[in-house]
């Protein structure tokens, strides 16, 4: 599997062949606080890059999880809507959100590496 | 994700605003005030730490209004207010509203009887206006005074009796909405048995110079900080109004299923802020009416969420709503239009577009343990 590539949304995404991995950062659970409800999407649905794909909710509030690319939905992560808490616990490994087939490698690639996503959360802090 | 930046401009701050921060609180505007939404161990662990030992809130944004007066004094407040302050003891208090010439609900508050007069606590967002509206109807025989030296402190939870009668004696003796003075470090500070979370507790009335040590007795008795976070959780799951939200001017109290707050004299005899409304709507009922709501699901229903009935019809709204840590599933308030406002009832919330079902459900979500 490919390195982690992060979006300003804070939504990072792994590839696998065309088959791309999507899910929150840690720095954006931190930012959230208690996840308590998950929504993912269904098996099949278009999703475009940045276009809202899930909606996760915590104590304080709901906001839309958008894909840092664009696709087809194959897998949304039933665990995490039953558990919305795992969230918190394990957000860029097990917690991954929706896995979907990409078109656009290029999408991929123009996303922030690790390092980079780093130094604008620094820069800017929400 | 979508998350916002907030700009904070011109913000009132209690006198506690350092020591949160040292408590690692994350701040945000309200009513005028930057308060904590939460501190570092977040809004669940606040709420079940609440439950389960002692936490206490800063609630000094809110109104310490004092009025002093004879008996005229209780007569022009019972315009206003549909308590029965007349027959109301010194040391007890009360939950009630202000009370505009529709019968709508400009604020609801607690009012203690004191020795020379009352106490009202009043909501931050609100305590202009109320003064305002209270202040038109005294005469220059009595005096009122917003006491912002004074700072206020909600210690709530099982075991908030057992700290607070460590460091001062007396505290377990009071009931459930009675208060007293008490000494304290020097200072004579007042005391009540009350609170909005549910549980048993203390309001705390004291100087803004000697909170600081006070609040440093609490957490060397794991007593936590609790942000408006938890609060707010706290609260709708004891089924309690917030003002802004579930209650407004376009409300009264008889909508607000708060009928129970008007006093039975009160009721009969009449003479308050529309009264000839409130009582025709006690003897008919009112088209809508306040009610606790289960979502099915996890999904959560939040302020604003438009309510369904079973066949599709528009039938009310969301006020509040969120996650219930301690009944570990959504719970909501809102406003159904009557018919189908009996527990149990199926209705349909409509989330993102999509609709989920739900019952009415009773309140509180949480039952209550108060000392009585």
């Amino acid at each position: 599997m490919s390195e982690k590539k992060f979006s300003k949304k804070h939504e990072w995404v792994s590839l696998d062949g065309d088959l791309a991995t999507v899910g929150i950062t840690k720095h954006a659970t931190e930012m959230l606080g208690d996840i308590v409800f998950v929504e993912v999407p269904d098996v099949g649905k278009a999703v475009e890059k940045e276009g809202q794909a899930a909606v996760v909710e915590s104590t304080k509030a709901a906001s839309d999880v958008y894909s840092p690319v664009s696709g087809e939905i194959t897998e949304g992560n039933k665990a995490i809507a039953d558990d919305p808490g795992s969230v918190n616990t394990d957000p860029e490994g097990a917690s991954w959100f929706f896995k979907l087939k990409i078109k656009d490698k290029g999408e991929y690639d123009s996303l922030m590496s690790k390092d980079e996503y780093d130094k604008f959360c620094k820069e800017n802090p929400s | 994700m979508g998350l916002t930046r907030r700009v904070i401009m011109n913000v009132q701050k209690t006198a506690l605003y350092d020591y949160h921060k040292n408590l690692g609180a994350k701040f945000v505007p309200f009513a005028g005030y930057e308060m904590p939404i939460q501190y570092k161990d977040g809004i669940v662990k606040e709420h079940i730490s609440t439950r389960t030992h002692a936490g206490f809130f800063d609630v000094s944004h809110m109104g310490q209004f004092f009025l002093e007066g004879d008996d005229t004094l209780t007569v022009a407040l019972e315009k206003i207010i549909p308590a029965d302050l007349k027959s109301l003891k010194i040391n007890h208090l009360k939950y009630s509203f202000l009370l505009n010439n529709e019968g709508g609900i400009i604020d609801d508050l607690i009012i203690t009887k004191t020795e020379k007069g009352f106490c009202v606590i009043l909501n931050a967002a609100c305590k202009e206006n109320d003064i305002k509206q209270i202040s038109q109807l005294l005469t220059k025989n009595h005096k009122y005074l917003l006491n912002n030296d004074l700072s206020l402190i909600a210690l709530q939870g099982p075991k908030s009796v057992e700290i607070l009668e460590k460091l001062i004696s007396g505290v377990k003796n009071l009931k459930f909405m009675t208060g007293s003075h008490f000494k304290h470090e020097g200072e004579n500070i007042y005391i009540t048995r009350s609170g909005y979370t549910g549980e048993d507790g203390f309001e705390i009335s004291i100087s803004n110079k000697k909170v600081e040590k006070f609040i440093d007795y609490l957490t060397l008795n794991k007593v936590k900080p609790i942000g408006l976070g938890a609060r707010d959780t706290l609260r709708l799951e004891a089924g309690l109004c917030l003002y802004g939200h579930d209650l407004n001017e376009q409300i009264n109290p008889v909508e607000a299923n708060l009928k129970w707050a008007i006093a039975k004299k009160r009721k009969e005899a009449g003479g308050f802020n529309g009264w000839e409304k409130i009582k025709s709507l006690l003897a008919n009922g009112s088209e809508k009416i306040r009610v606790g709501i289960k979502p099915d699901g996890k999904v959560i229903a939040r302020e604003n969420t438009k309510i369904y009935s079973s066949d599709n019809n528009e039938i009310g709204f969301v006020t509040s709503g969120t996650f219930g840590p301690s009944v570990n599933a959504p719970v909501a308030m809102g406003y159904v239009k009557s018919e189908f406002s009996g527990i149990g009832t199926s209705i349909q919330l409509e989330v993102r577009g999509k609709k989920y079902g739900g019952k009415i459900s009773e309140l509180p979500f949480y039952k209550k343990s108060y000392v009585k």
